[in-house]
Formats: C-alpha cells, structure tokens, sequence
C-alpha cells in the first residue's frame, strides 16, 4: 500500500465517519436527554434524502402526508395549534408551490423542514406516554418504531434507489489525491453544526435545559424545567441531524428506503465508544470507525462490517467493567 | 326458504358438475408482485394479460397469486394450489429461494413448475421441475467469450457480500477456467454500503485488463462510479442483472461502456436478422407495449410469456394422454414439456432432455453495452 491509496482510503474514511459522528452526536442527545435509544434515526436518513430526491423530481414525498397525519394525531393529543396546526398546513402549501420548481436548494430545505418535525412528533405520540419506562421497554418501543417507519418507507418511495441532487460538483487535485467538493461540503457542515451544538448548549437558555436534563432528570424537573420540552427539543434536534446527513451522504450515493439502519448502526457503534455520555470520544470512536471501515473494505472486504462490529466488544467489556454492577440510571 | 335454498344448492351442484364436464386447464402462477422484488413483478404479471383464454380447444383458468417476495408464503400459496384448487401445471415462482421451496412440493404431487429464476437443480431428482430463465453460468461463459476475444488475460472480481455475491463469483471462477483467465482479487460490498472506495482502489492497484462485476440493480453503479472516478480505464463486465434503465439513470456518465449480457428479449428490435428469437420476440413487445404503454419490456415478462409457449406447446399431446385435472393428463404433460425441441420463445430456444430442464444455449444471452444512456446490443 503506498502513501496515495492510504490517504484516498483515509480521505474517503474521514467522510464516512462524520457522517457516522452526526447520528452519534443525535443518539447521545437523545440518550441523554429521554434515555431512549433512537433506533429509527437512520431511517430517518433515509427519509431525508428520499423526501428531497422526491421533491427534486417535482413530486410533493409521501412523508408530507405523514407529517400531517402526524400532526392531526398531536393536536387530539395536545392542542398545541402552532405547532402541530399551522406548521403543517403552511409547509404543505409551500411543498405544493415549491415542489414543481425542481430547484435543489429548495428541495433540500424544504426536505429538512419536513423530516424535522418528525422527531418531536414521534416523541409525542410514541414515547412521551411510556417516558417513565424503562431502558430497556424504550428500546423495544425504538425497534417496533424502525419496522413501522421504514414500512412506510417503502411505500412512500417504492423499493428504487434514488439520488440527492449535489450540492456542488466541483473536485480539485491535492497532489495525486482527488478530493471532491462534496465530501469537503459534509465535512464542513459536520463541523459547523458541532460548533451550532456546542454554542446552543452553552449560551441559551434551552441548551442549558437539555444538559440540565442529561445530567440529573429528576434535579431538572424539581428546578422547573419541562421534562416534555427538553424531550421533544432533543427528538426535534435528532431528527434535524439525520436529515441534513440524509442530504449530506445522499448526494454522494445513491440511498434506498432501507439504508438508513446500516448507517445508524455504525453511529450506534460509535456513540458506544463515547460511553453513551461522551461527546469528543463519540467524534473520536466516529472517525475510527470511519477509518477503519475503509481499511478493512481495503484488505478484506468480505469481512469489513466483523471488522467494524468486533470492535465493540473490547469496549463493551470495559465499560461494563469501569461500571460494575446494576447502575442504571432512573 | 328452506324449498329456495335447496334448489340453489342443487343449481350450483349442476354447475360444478358441467364445469367438471368441460373439464378446463387450471394453470396456477406463484410471482412476487409485492415486496422488495415488486420491481420484477410487474413485467411477471404483465405478460399473463397477453395470455388467450383457450388452448387447443380447452378453456383454461389462470390463478395468479402473489408471494410478496418471501419463501414461506410461496411454498404455503403452492400447497393451496394443489390440494385445493387442483392446478394442471405451476408457472413460477419468479424467486430462487422460492423455487427452491415449492420444487419438493411440485414433485411430489406431480405438477409440473416452470421456475422463472435461475435454479439450480437435478432433472433425475425432481423430473417435475422445468426452468426458463438463463442460468448464471450461461449468462457469465457468454460475458468471458467476449473477454476472451478481446484478449483479456486477467480480471479482478467485484460483487455483493451476499449469496448472489457468491453465485456470480462461482460462475465466474468456472468460466475463468475454460478460457484460461485469471482472477487476480475477490473484492465484497454490501447493497446498502454508501461507499465503495477503498475496493475500487484494492481493485486498481491489483491492475487487472478488466473487472467483472457480481451485482444487480441500481447499487451496481456505486463501484462503476468509484473505479472512474479514480481514474480506472479498462472495460468493466457485468451480469444480467444490471441491464436496466435505473442502473443508468443512477450511474450516470461513468457507466458508459459497461458490457453485460442478459436475455433477447430486453433488445428485441436490435437483434440480428438471422437470430430465430427476432421475429417472437419484437411482437411479443409490440404487443406487450400495445397493452401496457409507457412501460419498459424487462427480461421478466418475457419468462412468463416462455413459461405460457412452453406449456401451448406441450398440452396437445397430453391431452390425448388423460383429461385437465387427472394425474395422467400431469405426467404426459411433464412428459411433453420434457420433449420440447427446438421451440422458439422470447428469452432463448428451448431444446429439453431428460437431463436438462432448462434447454437454453448461447442464443439464450445477447452482449450489450451502455451507450449514449441507453442499452444497445453488440453487434
């Protein structure tokens, strides 16, 4: 191996792994924040990229129709109009008008403001009436969610792959190495939301709510924090995340309804590596697996996802040892 | 009331008995029309639309069903249709795992299955069991011929990590060893993967003459983008299941030049003159375009249609053997189908034997190359 197949395989590893830090950066949150673990995240990837290819080709996406149906069962739910009344009935006449325009940046937005939604609403009418479960219970309800969603998947967008419209498709020669505009474009956003993250977290108000949440529910709860807010901000928050690297990873290859799991597992890894509670070493296990992906694609491609997934195992047991015995959190 | 419903029951019990009289042809079909392989199941379906109502003088009854792209429900929809609605002969499934379910069953109750995909089995074990679609071996010695003429001495070998993966890889390591080809590296990705990058460059620095591909639908575009895109000029081979508009429409410019094989029927009109399937083949599209405007004519409509010639040719003489229904009127029917010869269909010329079911030779797969965003047979 020389120096330029090992700095293509690194260049093409590091794009893949911050698409895997996005998921794990919406899995802690979510983990944190509600204790659930967000299986159906990268399904939601999917739907991004799904729902903006879709409205690329002019058609309004069959998950607009899910975000109302949604929304009419929130509103019986909660009442909340704005939210669940106005939001859907303005952004269904935008995607109506907007659609037949075939305009990429539009169908990228309106793709996200889609999608978005989706996490709250799941919050909502999923998980908020069993919040009080446990781990365990939410994880079930997590998987149960990722059968129905991707389901509805197929239905919405029929078993084709389809193609995000790139952002730009610019490359340029760096040495011998060609680096697509593309991959610097999702590495860019990568870096710009981490930096939204860490500003959001640290100097407003809501931020504030979710750490306060992550760290101590019940302390949270007795100094006046709404337990549901932070919960939907968090779901909210997710959703966003895997939508915009639905764009992201769907410009660069071709997305099916079903290959959100495989990406949200690999994020899954990684979120692990940070314990499920560390930010940095989540971007840091993120990369590796990134890395590692396309090294193993390199020396043995048959056995790549053994080489990615065997990973887990040293820091399973490790964390489990660090941890001792019977600390879960309530 | 009581006087009405007996004479109602009597009515109908007349009827049954005409209707046994009459004695029709019950053709079952077991296709995936829903599911992941809904794709394939529309060009499966639709050809049976073309199908006549009659053949040779009896009426004969089509029970479609549908699988939903899984085994268990094939292999339970086949059970139903020979204990309870009597079916003379099976066309389908369109499904290897499928076929490989109902293919016991078949045999054992004595109705011929005309399997739809390519299905590996032995005639002397399951003499009930015929198969109309290319064997991959067929379609993968035909890729190799062209290879081989083009003077290329090595290969490097990109497929799925799954069993079609594996299938393809077999037919390939078999016809690398006729012509004397050698496999330089067996590179695995997998049909979600978002990346394939770091096989192309393994690939590329194995510096093989050409690739051979051992994927299908539209995920067999990523590793064609990823070898141009760093800069890969040799010829890049692939199977019949690439030859599709979508691998293209995904694709893009990078899969320009990508040679496959796959059945006639999909170019029809740019098959040679002297090639017996050109005449069948263009008026079966024509027809099928009459009936279903707008939409492509797959390879999969036309192993149903294969299925429907094979069967026209073979119930006349079963029918001297015993009436549609009977045990008898089955076993001369397999024994008909068994003695096809030379019959011209829309996916190759059948020639079937006791050891062979399937019939196929060369004419069965034609080269085609993308040109120009379109796939155009090689002359």
């Amino acid at each position: 191996m020389d120096s330029f197949i090992f700095f293509a395989l690194l260049q093409d590893g590091i794009t893949t792994g911050a698409i895997y830090l996005l998921l794990a950066i919406g899995l802690l949150i979510t983990f944190s924040v509600t204790r659930v673990i967000f299986v159906p995240q990268g399904d939601l990837l999917a739907f991004g990229a799904l729902t903006a290819a879709s409205l690329q080709s002019g058609h309004v996406p069959g998950t607009l129709w899910l975000l109302d149906g949604f929304s009419v069962l929130a509103l019986v739910m909660s009442r909340n109009w704005l939210a669940w009344g106005v939001y859907p009935l303005v952004l269904t006449a935008a995607a109506w008008f907007l659609a037949p325009l075939e305009q990429p940046a539009i169908s990228i937005l309106l793709a996200l403001a889609i999608v978005t939604p989706m996490g709250p609403l799941i919050w909502r009418l999923a998980f908020r009436p069993v919040a009080d479960a446990s781990v365990l219970s939410l994880l079930i309800v997590s998987m149960a969610l990722h059968f129905v969603i991707i389901g509805m998947g197929l239905v919405f967008f029929g078993p084709e792959e389809a193609r995000v419209p790139a952002i730009t498709d610019t490359s340029f020669d760096l040495g011998q190495l060609n680096i697509s505009g593309q991959s610097l474009c999702v590495l860019g956003s990568c870096v710009v939301l981490v930096a939204g993250l860490r500003w959001f977290f640290n100097a407003t108000m809501h931020g504030k709510a979710l750490r306060a949440a992550a760290s101590d529910r019940l302390g949270a709860r007795l100094v006046g924090i709404d337990a549901n807010a932070t919960g939907a901000l968090a779901f909210g928050l997710a959703a966003f995340i895997a939508a915009l690297a639905g764009v992201l990873i769907g410009a660069v290859t071709p997305l099916s309804y079903d290959a959100g799991f495989d990406i949200g597992l690999k994020g899954f890894v990684a979120a692990i590596m940070g314990g499920l509670v560390s930010y940095p070493l989540a971007a840091a296990g993120a990369v590796l697996v990134g890395v590692l992906e396309s090294l193993g694609s390199f020396w043995a491609s048959a056995y790549r996802e053994v080489i990615v997934f065997t990973l887990l195992i040293p820091v399973l047991v490790w964390l489990s040892l660090r941890a001792g015995s019977g600390e879960e959190r309530a | 009331m009581k006087m009405r419903l007996m004479a109602a029951a009597a009515v109908a019990g007349m009827l049954a008995a005409t209707g046994i009289a009459q004695a029709q042809i019950k053709i079952g079909a077991i296709m995936s029309i829903s599911g992941p392989g809904a794709a394939m199941g529309v060009g499966y379906k639709g050809a049976f639309e073309l199908f006549p109502s009659e053949i040779a003088g009896q009426k004969v009854e089509y029970i479609i069903r549908d699988d939903a792209t899984d085994a268990s429900t094939g292999y339970a929809i086949a059970q139903k249709m020979i204990s309870e609605d009597h079916v003379d002969a099976i066309i389908g499934p369109s499904l290897t795992a499928t076929d490989a379910a109902v293919a016991p069953l078949a045999n054992q109750a004595k109705v011929p299955m005309l399997a739809m995909a390519p299905y590996e089995y032995d005639p002397q074990k399951q003499p009930y069991t015929f198969n109309d679609a290319q064997p991959l071996s067929l379609i993968v010695a035909k890729v190799f011929s062209y290879m081989k003429a083009r003077g290329v001495k090595d290969i490097g070998y990109i497929g799925f990590a799954d069993g079609w993966g594996d299938q393809v890889l077999a037919a390939t390591r078999q016809s690398a060893a006729t012509d004397n080809i050698k496999i330089l590296t067996d590179e695995r990705y997998a049909r979600t993967d978002t990346t394939c990058e770091a096989q192309a460059l393994k690939l590329i620095s194995a510096h093989p003459q050409a690739i051979m591909m051992g994927n299908s639908a539209t995920p067999a575009a990523l590793p064609v983008v990823a070898l141009r895109r760093l800069g890969y000029k040799g010829p890049i081979y692939g199977n019949h299941g690439i030859v599709s508009p979508a691998f293209i429409k995904v694709g893009g410019a990078a899969v320009n030049g990508v040679i496959a094989a796959t059945s006639p029927v999909v170019v029809a009109d740019q098959l040679p003159d002297s090639d017996p399937i050109k005449p069948v083949a263009t008026k079966f599209v024509k027809d099928y375009m009459a009936k279903f405007p707008g939409q492509g004519v797959g390879p999969f409509a036309g192993y149903s249609f294969d299925a429907f010639l094979l069967l026209q040719a073979a119930i006349p003489p079963a029918l001297k053997a015993g009436k549609p229904g009977t045990e008898a009127f089955r076993v001369a029917l397999r024994d008909a189908l068994e003695n096809t010869h030379a019959l011209v269909g829309v996916s190759g010329v059948y020639d079937m034997s006791p050891t062979n079911h399937n019939g196929q030779d060369s004419r069965a797969a034609v080269l085609v190359e993308v040109k120009d965003g379109a796939w155009k047979a090689i002359q």
